[in-house]
């Protein structure tokens, strides 16, 4: 074959693959303009803050909105001193051919690969039966208190499946502060954790930062893991107590695509709550996106 | 005293180890305490995995020590055929609430074998092409866009695409499509503007071309996704005629958006390893008379072909385990056959639909977890062979020298 | 600082741990009654605002499980609690449980408005729910496949189809399970040769079907519901631990009175008297 021809059936091809790509971005074009066209008119203040009413067909998402803020707060208070940590050993403490490090590696890598109803699975096993009921059984309560769904449980169950996601942010994050802010601190004599304290997590706090946004997407957008430990669809309070059930954001858009009473009238409630959701998580995926490419470009100027 | 006697105590001086103030000793001891807590908080990553695994199969247990589970539940009756109705042939069927529970795992295997057959079929093409483009043909900056928007597209909850599945996909492969004329409209409406905007930054007049000019990039991109769009929805109406399923919720609309949320984990571990693969391969190939597109696809996709089937395994293991989309797309209807268009019920809907009825200690129970132990176990081995070819691309890529 | 917001938030949650317990009534199963189990809820604590009631679906099956674990104070069922159930909650709460009936309900079959059929036999759904009829024509519709929805074993509404109308024979297993009665019904508006089952309340912009029985045609009506003539009524049911008292009991008396009983006609089943 000619070289020409050669160079052009190279570029047709090549325009192929461009398809490809644009084919993905046009799947995200779709699905956020239905999830726009359909909610957007029904995104209202009151929406925000009203509970809802009339069975599931009027009223807002208040307290899926709360719910779900409470039950991030919570992961992300038992998921982000945990993830840092053992970044941090993985990082500047563990010897280079350590075992331990090799292993926790390992763990880390297939705990991001496990299923998220095995995760719920969990929630319910080890947090609710195992641990909630040893806790009734210790403070000696009659009816079950604490071994049943709540938003402890969940938010503890949120938080091991996030934990990968913290340790690998977190790592990148200090892989990005560069080696010579640590020789020197340690140079004017300062010990390790001090070092770590004042010069490292500083430096890497915007990538810390990137974690706790992705758990936080993450923890707003997953239902499979809260099914059984703690989601409900109708409660008339907001959740008060460790152990209180609370709405989702998630969950409500499952239960409302699935068991609404009533399709055709609470199909502009289900597309708004969508919309929000997703909005939600894209603000949260942005923000991290951002931080993240800043702290990429850092790190190829320091090395 | 003479001069070797006066070395030799400097000698033995210096020999002597220092002496620690208290405080230096005090922060010492502060440090290896710290050090210890942190290895300490590192060993958690690792005791999580082991205690999901003891969890999960222990509450699976109750399905080999109780004599009752193990009847109603043996192993033999969850993989071997059964009969189910007197006087028809032997087969397998999964009807766990029933005065006979059936409990025949194969339905439920070819469930999740059949939508992740078809989301593999889709997304690994698709994936592995558009991952070739942002790694080897796109222009810089196109490919600074096209990754951020592909994450974005990752960072969508699985919910809001079984949402989008039942709604919209279930339909538009249907033929009754979502979308009606106002939008087709709206869109061909807003393509039109955008064409006439980038004809304005090519041909209009110059001051209007100065202006224009930083934006024809993205006005190109714009133009590109509202044609694609149009298209798309245009063939909405063409669509029933192409495939006539037999449920309107099925494997192929469960796999498709399956599809969706693999793709990403695809595109990104294939672009990794992609450029992954050193300049001088491609420098080499292109010196020696190759075109672009050649070198693309004989020296450095081979090169990276491990990573890229690590992507792959790990984009399959994600298909197996995902739960929200296919519980509100598949049908979950426990069918045994090979024809796609029917519904399906996996491994995981089945754990999600059913957990919430159960008696806790019932051998329906302990069924349900041990599912949920089958599920941790294929995604295990999963990532391990992707995790052992990802070390393969990595030695193969920098000779052995990592 | 955030670390400091976040500690306080904590003591914050911390510091109520019983507090919103006191006072509260769940309720959790059925989900054919769990849009007249949140009138309910919505009426009365709009004049008890003290007492807080959750009201939560999943299934009858869900609900008496919930019963048994101890995780629900009212339990909704759509079919009677079976004698093992009933065995489980002895065992595990040393009391036989209470059942109080609250509405009446008819299952009601939905076919597509564009079905030319308006009336089958008994044994005609048994055949099709059973998997041994598949085509329309072989109950004088068109020429077409049947495609059976169905419900999660969960249901309430499943099990008594299944007892009452399948004779305690397993479902099909082409029949598509779906999670709600209003995914029933949805799933149906877009199937033309679809046939499914819920209760009474739910059909909207789908056909019910009427049962052939002799020469008669019985619609799911409510005088054909309440005099029990309809083959496929039944009741919908409360279930307890220990007979009501306190707050329960309110809500339950509320229920059952003239207000109550209103909400249910309202809702589209049938009161109880």
């Amino acid at each position: 074959m000619k070289h020409e021809t050669r160079r052009r059936v190279g570029f047709a091809l090549a325009s192929l693959t461009g398809l490809a790509a644009l084919l993905i971005v046009l799947m995200l074009a779709v699905i956020l303009l239905d999830v726009v066209g359909g909610g957007a008119g029904h995104v209202t203040w009151q929406f925000l803050s009203q509970p809802p009413s009339d069975g599931m067909m009027g009223g807002g998402i208040f307290p899926a909105l709360y719910g779900t803020a409470a039950l991030t707060l919570l992961m992300t208070l038992a998921v982000m001193p945990v993830g840092v940590l053992t970044a941090i050993y993985l990082h500047e403490y563990a010897p280079p051919d350590s075992r331990m490090a090799r292993w926790v590696r390992v763990a880390i890598v297939n705990l991001a690969g496990v299923p998220s109803i095995v995760f719920g699975l969990f929630g319910l096993g080890f947090f609710i039966h195992f641990v909630g009921g040893g806790l009734d059984r210790l403070l000696s309560h009659e009816e079950l208190y604490w071994a049943q769904p709540g938003i402890l449980w969940a938010s503890l169950t949120l938080a091991v499946l996030t934990l990968p996601v913290v340790i690998i942010s977190t790592e990148e994050a200090l892989r990005a502060v560069p080696l010579d802010h640590r020789t020197a601190s340690l140079a004017l004599g300062a010990t390790q954790s001090q070092t770590l304290a004042r010069v490292v997590l500083p430096g890497a706090l915007p990538g810390i930062l990137t974690g706790a946004v992705l758990a936080i997407s993450r923890g707003a957008g997953e239902v499979a893991p809260i099914l059984f430990t703690g989601a409900a669809y109708f409660l008339p309070d907001l959740p008060s107590s460790l152990n209180s059930q609370f709405m989702h954001l998630g969950y409500h858009t499952y239960v409302l695509a699935t068991q609404s009473p009533d399709v055709e009238a609470t199909r502009p409630l289900l597309y708004a709550t969508v919309l929000v959701l997703l909005m939600l998580t894209f603000a949260l995926n942005l923000v991290a996106v951002i931080i993240r490419a800043r702290t990429r470009r850092k790190a190829a100027n320091a090395h | 005293m003479d001069r070797q006697s006066v070395m030799e105590q400097g000698l033995v001086e210096t020999m002597a180890a220092p002496q620690l103030s208290p405080a230096a000793r005090r922060r010492q001891l502060r440090e290896k305490a710290i050090a210890g807590f942190v290895t300490l908080m590192a060993f958690t990553g690792i005791a999580a995995l082991v205690l999901i695994i003891v969890f999960i199969a222990k509450e699976a247990l109750g399905l080999f020590l109780d004599a009752h589970a193990r009847e109603e539940a043996s192993l033999s009756k969850m993989f071997l055929p059964q009969v189910t109705r007197a006087g028809r042939p032997a087969s397998f069927v999964w009807q766990p609430v029933s005065s006979v529970p059936k409990v025949s795992m194969i339905p439920l295997f070819i469930g999740t074998l059949k939508t992740t057959l078809v989301s593999m079929l889709v997304a690994v093409p698709v994936g592995v092409a558009a991952a070739l483009y942002a790694a080897e043909f796109a222009p810089r900056r196109l490919r600074e866009i096209i990754k951020p928007v592909i994450e974005l597209l990752a960072g969508i909850p699985s919910v809001v695409l079984g949402f989008f599945a039942l709604m919209v996909l279930a339909s538009f492969l249907r033929g009754d499509s979502a979308f009606d004329s106002r939008h087709t409209a709206g869109v061909a409406g807003l393509s039109m503007a955008l064409a006439f905007l980038q004809f304005l930054s090519r041909l209009g007049p110059q001051r209007l071309r100065e202006r224009l000019r930083p934006l024809s990039g993205l006005l190109a991109g714009l133009l590109a996704v509202a044609l694609g769009t149009l298209v798309l929805m245009l063939l909405a109406s063409g669509v029933p005629h192409v495939f006539s399923f037999t449920h309107r919720l099925n494997a192929v609309v469960a796999g498709l958006a399956l599809a969706l949320a693999i793709v990403p984990v695809i595109f990104t571990v294939s672009e990794d390893a992609l450029t992954a693969v050193p300049w001088s391969y491609r420098e080499a190939s292109l010196a020696l008379g190759a075109t672009p597109w050649e070198t693309a696809w004989k020296v450095v996709l081979p090169a990276a072909a491990p990573g890229i089937l690590a992507a792959c395994v790990l984009g399959f293991g994600r298909a197996i385990g995902e739960t929200m989309i296919v519980l509100m797309a598949s049908g979950n209807a426990a069918i045994v056959s090979a024809n796609l268009g029917e519904s399906v019920r996996t491994l995981s809907a089945t754990i999600a639909a059913e957990m919430g009825e159960v008696v806790v200690g019932s051998p329906h129970y302990s069924l349900l977890f041990f599912i949920g132990v089958e599920l941790f176990v294929f995604t295990f081995t999963l990532n391990l062979i992707a995790s052992v070819w990802t070390k393969k691309v990595l030695k193969r890529l920098t000779g052995g020298a990592a | 600082m955030k670390q400091l917001l976040a500690s306080f938030l904590v003591v914050f949650l911390l510091a109520l741990p019983g507090a919103a317990q006191a006072g509260s009534v769940t309720l959790k199963g059925s989900d054919t009654m769990v849009i007249l189990g949140q009138r309910w809820a919505e009426e009365f604590m709009k004049k008890n605002a003290d007492t807080k009631l959750q009201v939560t679906g999943g299934g009858s099956g869900t609900g008496i499980s919930a019963l048994i674990n101890g995780t629900t104070d009212i339990c909704m069922s759509s079919r009677p609690m079976k004698e093992a159930e009933r065995e489980k909650l002895r065992s595990r709460s040393k009391t036989p449980g209470t059942e109080i009936a609250v509405a009446k309900d008819g299952v009601t079959f939905y076919l597509h408005e564009k079905n030319p059929l308006s009336s089958l036999t008994l044994e005609q759904l048994k055949g099709i729910y059973l998997g041994d009829l598949t085509n329309w024509k072989e109950v004088g519709g068109p020429d077409a496949p049947i495609i059976v929805y169905s419900r999660e074993n969960s249901s309430g509404t499943y099990v008594f189809v299944k007892d009452n109308l399948l004779g305690g024979e397993d479902y099909s297993s082409r029949a598509q399970t779906l999670p709600g009665t209003a995914a029933v019904v949805n799933a149906i508006s877009k199937e033309k040769n679809g046939i499914g089952y819920g209760g009474a309340a739910y059909a909207k912009g789908i056909k019910e079907l009427k049962i052939k029985a002799g020469s008669e045609e019985i619609a799911p009506s409510t005088d054909n519901i309440k005099s029990g003539k309809y083959p496929l009524s039944r009741d919908l049911y409360f279930y307890l631990r220990t007979p009501p008292t306190g707050e329960a009991k309110a809500f339950i008396d509320f229920v059952l009175s003239p207000d109550g009983q209103q909400i249910v006609t309202k809702v589209g089943y049938f009161p109880v008297k």
